[in-house]
């Protein structure tokens, strides 16, 4: 029985876009605008989209690293208990901030260059209740040993270090607390390809070992079709697809979704893949074209696609489900 | 196959830190990088000699800097008197001991009571934003907008001639710019990734933006108070030879200098005026290649 760890409903990241003399507000640009979805104990869940459609937000509005403009987030506890985390005063949020933590895409800004690693990472261990300098660096050393590095390397500073091995720290900051959900916000994307492979090997094997969760937030869906369980595809600050990551490349619904899978590179010369080129630019999250926020775009857009905006419906194939959210799918929709 | 020698030496290195001898060379890193730089050190070295001198100014010197001497006026340098004598017969290198006290106490005391202020204040309404730094802001800004020496002649002809007044219209004067850098310095440094970690642990505004933030932020603002000590010595010299700053009776560098206003002494007498200044004029180059090299050394991620 699956069980959720996280359950989004409805949330909205607006930011304020501010002119003239007296900053007034004239607009918003709606970076997560009503994003439902459920996170299950246990899975890996891709979240993916090209960029500016505002997946790193949502990723953030979670931890309310970004304060959610509307809508909520809940955490489901082991023991089923269910906690509203947007509406939370700073100091109740500390027992969940322990359950929830990040990891960055950027290595070379994500260590306090001024810090040796044990520097940077003793605080949070501090503030959540380890006392003893020398059981904060036993925590320390055992997790740089888990990530296949050096028990030393904690008294170096982060210049010393290589992209890879920085990726990794970040992930061993990530796991000091012991957390329940990680949130890899693009913790692959800025590593070569030799050592994405590594860490992705490494984020695996470290779940397994701890009954980790990721919400794996990605631009590349040939990394998410070998790591995630489910995948949800976001466009304009909504999700247009949701399902198991093999139903979308077998099976899939939306037309955005067919055109990203349409893009990942084949290592096969005699395979002839059709490529669905996309027009255009994402439009702005300012104004959002009305209907289907995909429409100026989908190469198979019809009337009612640009006048009735199509909300997430439910669908199924291959007997799993699958939501997606267009006019033009012929299949039976499930309640 | 045999090792090369390459390898052996890794080994070496790898054994070492397994034992953790390196332990003892990283607690001096930044000392050793400082101790590098040839100028930072020669600075330092004239700098403390000229602040020991001045700290044991008594020892040093025989005579009262404010004993008036009318047997032995405008005496040129001799073994008696090495800087020679002024006007009234006070000998001018303890003059200039003693009142290297008052000139670097203003000078440092001034540069770093602002800083503090300044810091303290940029470094929280940079990293808060919002309604806290557009106060701040104007309020540094209308502080800025005032001449320095309107405000100080506002101030000596209401409390009079004194050393604090000086003080305090150097630090009020003074805090915004060092404000301007720290807020600066937040600003970029809050979208840094490491920070929006610090507040994905929940850690308090205080331990990020104090303990973690602050270093990094810290090395142009280094640089920016050992700027502003020399112009702070500067301006008090300037202000004290206008008859402005410090009360003309306590022997400061700029009152020493004070005397240069008088044509004849500045084409006669060169040891009244001429010392003094190269002593002004070098101590504030010291502080200068001192804050040079603090800047280089504490920047971690330049070797060297």
């Amino acid at each position: 029985m699956k069980k959720e760890i996280l359950k989004l409903r409805g949330v909205k990241v607006h930011f304020p876009v501010q002119a003239g003399v007296f900053n007034r507000v004239v607009g918003h640009v709606l970076a997560v605008d009503g994003v439902d979805l459920d996170i299950f104990r246990g899975e890996v869940l891709g979240l993916a989209g090209e960029s500016g459609c505002g997946k790193t937000t949502l990723g953030k509005a979670i931890l309310r690293l970004v304060e959610p403009t509307d809508g909520e987030v809940k955490y489901i506890s082991q023991d089923d208990n269910e906690t509203e985390l947007t509406s939370l005063e700073k100091k109740d949020m500390d027992p969940f901030r322990k359950k929830l933590q990040i990891v960055f895409q950027d290595p070379h800004s994500s260590l306090n260059p001024s810090f040796t690693i044990f520097g940077s990472l003793q605080d949070p261990l501090k503030k959540f209740g380890i006392k003893s300098k020398e059981e904060r660096r036993k925590i320390i050393g055992d997790l740089l040993e888990a990530v296949n590095m050096r028990r030393e390397y904690m008294d170096r500073y982060p210049h010393e270090f290589s992209g890879g091995q920085r990726q990794r720290i970040g992930i061993v900051r990530a796991l000091c607390l012991e957390p329940e959900l990680i949130v890899c916000d693009e913790a692959v994307s800025a590593l070569d390809v030799s050592i994405q492979a590594q860490v992705l090997k490494l984020l695996m094997q470290l779940k397994k070992e701890k009954n980790l969760t990721y919400l794996f937030i990605t631009h590349d869906l040939s990394v998410t079709e070998y790591l995630c369980d489910r995948i949800a595809v976001m466009y304009l600050g909504r999700i247009v697809e949701l399902c198991d990551s093999e139903d979308l490349y077998n099976n899939t619904l939306h037309p955005y979704s067919e055109a990203l899978i349409s893009a990942i590179p084949v290592a096969d010369l005699d395979k002839q893949t059709k490529r669905i080129v996309l027009e255009g630019d994402v439009p702005s999250p300012v104004n959002p074209p009305k209907g289907c926020p995909f429409h100026p775009r989908c190469p198979k857009a019809t009337d009612i696609c640009k006048t009735e905006v199509p909300t997430l419906k439910k669908y199924s194939t291959n007997g799993n489900e699958h939501y997606a959210s267009c006019h033009l799918i012929d299949l039976p929709e499930i309640s | 196959m045999a090792k090369s020698s390459l390898d052996k030496k890794f080994d070496q290195i790898r054994k070492r830190e397994e034992e953790k001898t390196f332990s003892t060379k990283k607690r001096s890193r930044i000392v050793n990088k400082f101790l590098n730089n040839r100028l930072a050190v020669l600075g330092l070295i004239i700098f403390t000699i000229i602040i020991l001198a001045s700290i044991f100014a008594p020892l040093l010197s025989p005579y009262d800097p404010m004993r008036v001497d009318l047997r032995s006026m405008r005496q040129p340098p001799s073994f008696d008197h090495w800087f020679g004598t002024d006007s009234t017969g006070r000998d001018v290198f303890t003059r200039v001991l003693f009142g290297g006290r008052v000139s670097i106490f203003i000078g440092l005391g001034s540069a770093i009571l602002s800083a503090v202020v300044g810091i303290a204040v940029g470094c929280y309404a940079g990293y808060k934003g919002g309604w806290i730094d557009v106060i701040a802001l104007r309020i540094s800004e209308i502080f800025m907008s005032f001449p320095q020496i309107i405000l100080v002649l506002l101030l000596v002809s209401i409390t009079g001639q004194s050393l604090f007044n000086l003080m305090a219209i150097f630090i009020l004067t003074g805090w915004g710019g060092m404000y301007r850098l720290a807020r600066a310095r937040m600003l970029s440094l809050r979208e840094e990734e490491y920070v929006q970690a610090l507040r994905s642990f929940g850690l308090s505004t205080f331990t990020i933006c104090y303990k973690h933030m602050l270093p990094n932020a810290l090395s142009p603002i280094m640089v920016n108070i050992t700027l502003s000590t020399a112009m702070f010595i500067l301006t008090e010299a300037g202000l004290s030879f206008l008859g402005l700053g410090v009360p003309l009776n306590i022997p400061t560098w700029g009152n020493i200098l004070n005397v240069a206003q008088d044509i004849l002494i500045l084409q006669n007498y060169w040891w009244m005026w001429g010392p003094v200044g190269i002593v002004i004029s070098v101590f504030v180059l010291c502080v200068n290649f001192i804050g040079d090299g603090l800047r280089d050394s504490t920047d971690p991620s330049q070797q060297g």
